[in-house]
């Protein structure tokens, strides 16, 4: 189980991007952080995957304290972040190092074609679009098998289509091993198709504002009404959180405006 | 067309051929020696037609027999050696410190800080200035020739080491943190082919300051070397010898510039710049 407790950062600058964030998230738990700029989204997802440390608080895995970056804790940049000099199977056996051959290439020929690329293994990351290389990057995050997988905007470079592919593309990985998932998005929808559980921040110093549990179906169908709904309880929940006048009750009028400016 | 199919498949296409600029192929090598042919034989025809006596200008003819003398009693050979091996330990001495000294100063700020501005100051001494405290330091033989080079060679890696390694993209940095790289392994697996490219050129500009010391260094004294032929044949007022020694400058510089780019091919072929896929070296 992955535990926030109390967790705060302050910038050297005096700026305080989080305050007081406390969240236990379940083992396979699939939960999305939504919030408008500047929120402390990216802040916790750093302090939460140990490349920075928290100011005040604790974060644990499993009881264990997390200071540094953990075997058990995969993350995945907004940007794929794929090093050059290796070819696609080397960039996802980055982190299997020191593995026996046979059972590396093993893996990683899973792990690839598990996100369709099982046919661009030898290629150099240049010769990538970039949803495919997106597509490595989370097979390079998963082939280690960690119990909690962070994802900071990994889909927001992308169009449209290439977004939902790789959304069912990051479910169907995901259903492989049940990882904890951790993924900051500016996306509402992409939020509601993935996560069991919505948290939504607010800004100044950021903070946890409101908690939505979405209890839909997996596979989730993006027209339906009851994911309608659920996107305007999300959408209403983040004007609330920036202080636009909209309500839950009268929510049917305005998040549509609101939807296409909250962020 | 052969050469333009072959120029597409660039993953067939053996490296060194990349590496030295061969893929337009023949055809740009020849429009690019179009001008200096020309220009050599409107000149050896004129002194055919008596238009000049090409005393101080020789015509390509007589540079060929003086080539031809030179090589024929093993001059030649012996002064291309000397002058190989002068480079060779100076650019070896001058390549390894600035290596080192640049990884340093890269990695670590303390470093930095600590010897970047002697550098520095070091650097804005005109190298030839360092001559005569060479020679009398260090004898007028071969050290102080190995010395001058090496100081050549020094500045231009030890900056673009250091340049490169400073100039790691933080971000994939932070990828070898994420899978908890650190000392050693970070090293070895992120930096070290993070700065490869730039560590190339920077060993080929250092090269190439390399063969420009060693012409100071055989111009100051020596008894043999390439530089030696320049010496001779400007006191025994023989401008052939003179031309020649400086076209085998060009050759060698040129021979060994292509060395280097040829050895670094095969660790660069993943390369995604500007110019990596267009054949230039």
């Amino acid at each position: 189980m992955l535990a926030l407790q109390n967790v705060g950062k302050t910038y050297p600058n005096g700026v305080r991007a989080l305050d007081g964030f406390t969240l236990t998230v379940a083992p396979g738990e699939i939960v999305a952080i939504v919030g408008g700029s500047g929120c402390g989204k990216s802040t916790l997802l750093r302090a939460v995957s140990g490349l920075d440390r928290s100011s005040v608080g604790t974060v644990t895995l499993d009881g264990e304290p997390i200071t540094a970056p953990h075997e058990k804790i995969g993350i995945v940049f907004q940007e794929p972040r794929l090093l050059p000099w290796l070819s696609v199977a080397g960039n996802v056996g980055f982190g299997l190092e020191g593995w026996p051959k046979p059972e590396r290439n093993g893996r990683v020929k899973a792990q690839l074609d598990r996100v369709g690329l099982a046919d661009k293994a030898t290629v150099w990351p240049r010769e990538l679009s970039g949803g495919q290389a997106q597509r490595v990057a989370i097979a390079r995050a998963f082939v280690t098998r960690p119990e909690v997988l962070l994802l900071d905007e990994p889909f927001s470079a992308l169009d449209a289509f290439t977004r939902a592919d790789l959304q069912d593309h990051l479910l169907d990985v995901w259903a492989d091993q049940k990882p904890t998932l951790v993924i900051v998005t500016h996306d509402v929808d992409e939020a509601l198709v993935l996560a069991d559980r919505v948290i939504v921040m607010r800004a100044r110093p950021g903070r946890l504002y409101e908690e939505i549990a979405i209890e839909l179906d997996r596979p989730r169908d993006r027209q339906s009404a009851a994911f309608d709904f659920a996107k305007r309880r999300v959408l209403a929940a983040l004007d609330r959180s920036l202080d636009r006048r909209a309500t839950s009750d009268d929510a049917e009028t305005k998040t549509s405006a609101g939807a296409a400016l909250w962020w | 067309m052969s050469v333009e199919a072959e120029s597409q498949a660039v993953p067939s296409r053996p490296a060194w051929r990349r590496a030295i600029g061969a893929s337009a192929g023949v055809q740009r090598f020849l429009v690019g020696l179009a001008i200096p042919l020309a220009l050599a034989a409107a000149w050896e025809i004129a002194v055919f037609a008596g238009l000049s006596d090409g005393r101080l200008v020789p015509p390509p003819s007589r540079i060929f027999a003086e080539y031809a003398e030179l090589w024929g009693n093993g001059d030649l050979i012996r002064h291309i050696l000397v002058t190989l091996v002068r480079v060779a330990i100076g650019f070896g001495l001058g390549a390894g410190a600035g290596t080192l000294l640049g990884a340093l100063a890269g990695y670590s700020s303390l470093t930095r800080r600590l010897i970047d501005p002697t550098l520095q100051g070091l650097r804005a001494v005109p190298s030839m200035a360092w001559i005569p405290l060479f020679v009398l330091w260090l004898g007028i033989f071969e050290t102080s020739k190995y010395a001058l080079i090496a100081v050549g060679v020094f500045f231009p890696v030890y900056l673009g080491v250091m340049g490169a390694v400073l100039s790691v993209d933080r971000k994939i940095v932070e990828v070898g943190r994420a899978f908890r790289l650190s000392g050693f392994a970070m090293i070895r697996r992120i930096l070290l082919p993070a700065v490869l490219p730039a560590y190339v050129l920077a060993l080929r500009a250092g090269l190439g300051l390399g063969w420009m010391f060693v012409v100071a260094a055989e111009y100051m004294g020596a008894s043999e070397g390439v530089g030696y032929l320049l010496i001779e044949g400007q006191q025994f007022s023989k401008p052939a010898e003179i031309v020649a020694a400086i076209l085998t400058f060009a050759v060698l510089g040129k021979l060994t510039d292509v060395l280097i780019a040829v050895i670094a091919a095969p660790f660069l072929r993943w390369e995604d710049a500007f110019g990596a896929h267009q054949g230039g070296a």
